[in-house]
């Protein structure tokens, strides 16, 4: 038990059992958090005591949830309905942090979205998710039929005048969905290209109407702040932020996968204490801190504590406190235009920078690769990170991919410079039999 | 014949015999699950992805056809409705294969060898990245992070996941489908 309560996110998650049933959940205190919320608070209490709690967003961004919540126009002049919005898309490359949560303990994600949906007197609340998630699509909507038989949802939650409808809407693949206005546009079933911002979605989002959208794993805190207290839930955090969160690793390592940890913990711990360490005959070269949209950070920051503050001072960011790995016999130039082609192909399109930009990214990085590269390229690169950084496109997704581009030519700058003195000397040129594009083996550590 | 392909195989008659009416080409199963789905939102065209995805499921495909009668079902113009069908990675507006095998192309994959996940699935099945197999058992596309790093390479074949895949996995998926 005592174990238990440094875990509250991953409690119910057993190696022995696929989920966590509804009995298994109640039996650990599961629903008490909504119990106290509907019968002994009003919807301004749970916004305060998530406010107090520290809790920041999971989706990437940091930002504090009680403070995202108090935007929303409350009392009876308020606009309605008003919505709640699980942003489940969860398709950043190095991400696998909410699926486990959605398929191994989906009632914790039900609890969290009613009570936060109390929170903002919301009667309406959508699970996004994205459409590969087909197993998590299978046991939330089984999770929120058994939530409705209990009177969690519906008419008049557990006796009270507060009624909340919940569906979950499955989507069908594009990582821009994850962007909350993205997600709304899906949601009403237009084309998925983000809104401007303002109006912010607190004030007008889904048909115009107040929306908070949260990450799932922001949500599956919620109800054990409720159940056990905010002073409980400051005391989980070993730095500046506060309570736990799902860490993970992939890559060249012996034991990728996902721990939950405090807020704070060294990504030294999670690397090689959780992590086991590098794979025998790899050595660390950098790491992707929070997923394909971050900033690589290097072996020199592995005391770093996880924490959003202590990342970015790093140059970094939290993001989705998934890492990806790089080793010393993965090409960084090459790793780099994998990302790159991600985001290349994954632009919505919407404003010209990213449109443009990410395609030109990708051939100039193909070029470098293939021995067709010049000095200036990296010069173009450099200024291409500014062009699509933050303030000059339309969403977060070009900077997003300008991340890791800006610090590998930070980090990795010699790596760039020998593909491409290959070329002007004209000495060990990279061969292009592979018409098709490069392949990982023609440029695997370089040579 | 497995009960998929006999479902299939039952649908494709009855919207064959109700394709002789011009009203519509949609099943009526098809209509009343497109109609569920958009009683949970607050206008009809919201329900379109899903009207897409339940379209697909019987169909394999989203053709011409089918898409103006979902855009008429839902109120929206057929233009509108393929800026979102050919806005998502998995509504196919094209014909595809029984199966779709996804292979994730993304960076921890990438790093743990999905090239030769890859390569193996292209040689096994004597098709090139995008193509269907002359049998129409399968088709091969690419997919971003499938939310499994921890487990790179990963495939997905039709709706289920395949972790820690290597080239005999690759063989053994093929073989467990044949
Ligand atoms: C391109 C892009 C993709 C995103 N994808 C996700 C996602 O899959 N899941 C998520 O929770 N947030 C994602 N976000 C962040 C959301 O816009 C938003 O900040 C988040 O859902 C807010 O929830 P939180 O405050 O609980 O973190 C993405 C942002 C961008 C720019
Ligand atoms: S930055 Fe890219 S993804 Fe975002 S709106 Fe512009 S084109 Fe779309
Ligand atoms: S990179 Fe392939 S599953 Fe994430």
């Amino acid at each position: 038990m005592i174990m238990d309560m440094n875990t509250p996110l991953t409690k119910n998650i057993k190696p022995d059992r696929a989920f966590a049933t509804l009995d298994n959940y109640l039996s650990t205190g599961g629903y008490e958090g909504l119990r106290i919320a509907i019968k002994e608070l009003t919807p301004l209490d749970v916004q305060r005591a998530v406010k107090d709690a520290g809790l920041r967003g999971r989706g990437g961004a940091g930002f504090p949830t009680g403070l995202k919540w108090s935007f929303v126009p409350m009392g009876e002049d308020a606009p309605r309905p008003k919505y709640l919005v699980v942003n489940g898309d969860e398709m950043e490359p190095g991400a696998f942090k909410d699926r486990l949560l959605i398929e191994r303990d989906p009632h914790q994600l039900v609890e969290g979205v009613i009570i936060s949906a109390y929170a903002i007197e919301a009667s309406m609340a959508y699970i996004f998710l994205r459409g590969e998630y087909h197993l998590g699509a299978q046991r939330m909507k089984q999770a929120i039929a058994e939530a409705y038989d209990r009177h969690y949802l519906g008419k008049n939650i557990l006796g009270s005048d507060y009624s909340l409808e919940l569906h979950v809407h499955t989507s069908a693949g594009r990582y821009i969905c994850g962007e909350e206005t993205a997600l709304l546009n899906a949601l009403e079933g237009k084309r998925a290209n983000p809104r401007a911002k303002p109006p912010f979605p607190q004030i007008s989002g889904l048909w115009g109407k107040p929306t908070v959208v949260n990450n799932v794993e922001t949500l599956c805190n919620v109800p054990h702040i409720l159940h056990y207290g905010v002073d409980w839930y400051q005391e989980l955090g070993r730095g500046e932020d506060k309570g736990t969160k799902l860490f993970g690793a992939s890559g060249r390592i012996k034991r990728p996968g996902l721990w939950e940890l405090p807020m704070g913990t060294p990504i030294r711990e999670i690397l090689e204490v959780h992590a086991g360490g590098m794979q025998e005959g790899f050595r660390l070269r950098g790491f992707l801190p929070g997923g394909a949209s971050t900033d690589f950070l290097l072996p020199e920051h592995l005391d770093v504590p996880m924490d959003y503050g202590a990342i970015e001072k790093a140059g970094s960011r939290i993001g989705t406190a998934t890492m990806i790995i790089l080793d010393d016999k993965t090409c960084p130039v090459a790793m780099v235009l994998n990302l790159e082609q991600f985001f290349a192909q994954e632009s919505c399109g919407w404003c010209t920078p990213c449109r443009d930009g990410l395609p030109w990214v990708v051939s100039i990085l193909q070029d470098i690769l293939n021995g067709r590269g010049r000095m200036d390229d990296l010069d173009t690169l450099a200024r291409h990170t500014r062009l699509l950084g933050p303030g000059n496109t339309y969403c977060a997704l070009a900077p997003g991919a300008m991340g890791p581009l800006q610090s590998a030519l930070k980090y990795f700058r010699a790596d760039f410079e020998r593909f491409i003195r290959q070329n002007t000397e004209g000495i060990g040129r990279m061969t292009t039999k592979n018409t098709k594009g490069f392949s990982l083996s023609a440029v695997e550590g370089g040579q | 014949m497995t009960e998929d392909r006999k479902q299939e195989t039952e649908n494709r008659k009855q919207r064959d015999a109700s394709c002789l009416f011009p009203v519509s080409c949609l099943l009526p199963s098809e209509i009343e699950a497109i109609k569920a789905e958009a009683g949970h939102y607050e206008t009809p065209s919201a329900a379109s992805i899903e009207a897409l995805k339940i379209v697909q499921k019987n169909r394999g495909w989203i053709s011409d056809e089918s898409l103006k009668e979902i855009a008429a079902l839902l109120g929206m113009a057929p233009a509108e409705l393929d800026g979102v069908a050919t806005f998502y990675n998995l509504i196919y507006r094209r014909p595809v294969g029984d199966t779709v095998v996804h292979y994730c192309n993304s960076a921890s994959c990438w790093m743990l060898g999905a090239e030769k996940v890859r390569e193996r699935f292209c040689e096994r099945l004597g098709i090139e990245l995008g193509e269907t197999t002359k049998d129409g058992e399968f088709t091969l596309l690419p997919i971003v992070c499938l939310g499994a790093c921890d487990h790179a390479p990963v495939v997905m074949v039709g709706e289920s996941i395949h972790h820690d895949v290597d080239e005999q996995q690759v063989d053994r998926i093929l073989d467990g489908k044949r």
